[in-house]
């Protein structure tokens, strides 16, 4: 790669890079995801606008999914807001873990707070895969420029797939929900750095479902401390036989 | 206080945005305040990172053997496998995200036509 042409770059342009992010992989994959909530939303009878509003204001497609499962369902505020806060914990560790790949010399706590609202599986995925090798002023622009954009567009796709979906043939629909899961599985394989990590993915694969299976109450919460428990304790074991 | 429970046009929004962006928001902001102690080598990070992989992780797991909607339809042992072979190809393809994305979904496609 050209380092020294990258490290030149100024602000502007690595927050076009970041942008470019929406054309990649992940990128469009992500905006085929989104194909499927916005038909999902129309199944669900809410409005146009009401859809667009959950995108754009939550930004974080496994916690729109049951939101909107829920007020189909004819939930009470508090109840629906435990089901999402729940399916959200998952957030605490991941924006945790990016504020390090932040400059912080240069980032305020108060940008942090701003820019963390774009941070979801996709976008976390990219800079955990990519903004170790920039250089640190680099890091802010490009960020923003990721999340900015995907957020507009995954916004618009719900729009537009709100409007078009007549009713989406069961197998493309399928399918659709399908890039999902595997597009995590194989991407978050891709960002871990760590064997740790490799374990704990497997393993809150197999106890995610299985503490589902027994309905543990909290269950995604529990089965994901158990799995990044595993993990950490298999790196302390790797640590100290190396 | 369900969703269709109070007549005005502004009530749905303040619905989505106290049961859905508040509610999800609010994790972002307590790992903003977590991580800024966090430094990029203390081991700390790394249960963090194990712990945050495991909880997405659960979420993967259970959009393959749970899912709701169209992909229900599909049978269980197709989506595994698809998951399964898709991961492998990514693998065998010297970590191609693209090859395996394109595989688990050439073999759920197949297999779910396959088999119903």
């Amino acid at each position: 790669m050209s380092s020294d042409r990258s490290a030149e770059l100024s602000a502007r342009g690595w927050f076009l890079r970041g942008m470019r992010v929406l054309g990649s992989i992940p990128g469009l994959i992500l905006m085929s995801s989104f194909i499927g909530f916005g038909a999902l939303c129309r199944e669900s009878g809410l409005t146009l606008a009401q859809s667009v509003f959950i995108t754009a204001t939550m930004w974080a497609l496994p916690g729109q999914v049951i939101l909107v499962g829920a007020v189909a369902a004819g939930a009470t505020l508090p109840a629906v807001a435990l089901a999402v806060t729940l399916s959200s914990i998952r957030l605490a560790p991941m924006v945790a873990a990016w504020v390090p790949l932040m400059d912080r010399e240069r980032t305020s706590r108060w940008l942090l707070l701003v820019l963390s609202h774009f941070v979801a599986v996709t976008s976390w995925v990219v800079a955990l895969l990519r903004m170790p090798y920039m250089p640190a002023a680099a890091r802010l622009p490009f960020f923003a420029g990721m999340g900015i954009t995907l957020t507009v567009a995954n916004t618009i796709v719900t729009a537009v797939s709100y409007s078009l979906s007549a009713q989406l043939p069961l197998v493309l629909a399928g399918a659709l929900f399908f890039l999902t899961p595997v597009y995590f599985l194989i991407s978050m394989t891709a960002a871990s750095k760590l064997a740790a990590e490799r374990i704990a993915l497997l393993a809150g694969m197999l106890s995610g479902p299985v503490f589902h299976y027994y309905q543990v109450p909290l269950g995604l919460v529990w089965s994901g401390l158990v799995a990044g428990a595993l993990g950490f304790a298999a790196h302390l074991l790797l640590r100290r036989a190396a | 206080m369900t969703f269709d429970g109070v007549d005005a046009p502004w009530w749905p929004y303040l619905f989505i945005l106290l049961g859905g962006a508040v509610a999800t928001d609010i994790w972002r902001w307590i790992g903003v305040l977590a991580g800024s102690r966090l430094s990029q080598d203390s081991l700390l990070l790394v249960w963090v990172r194990t712990t945050a992989t495991g909880l997405v992780a659960g979420v993967i797991g259970q959009l393959l053997l749970f899912p709701s909607g169209a992909l229900a339809a599909a049978p269980i042992g197709v989506r595994i496998a698809a998951a399964a072979i898709g991961w492998t190809a990514f693998r065998l393809a010297r970590n191609s995200i693209v090859a395996g994305v394109l595989v688990g979904e050439a073999v759920l496609l197949g297999g779910w036509r396959l088999l119903s």
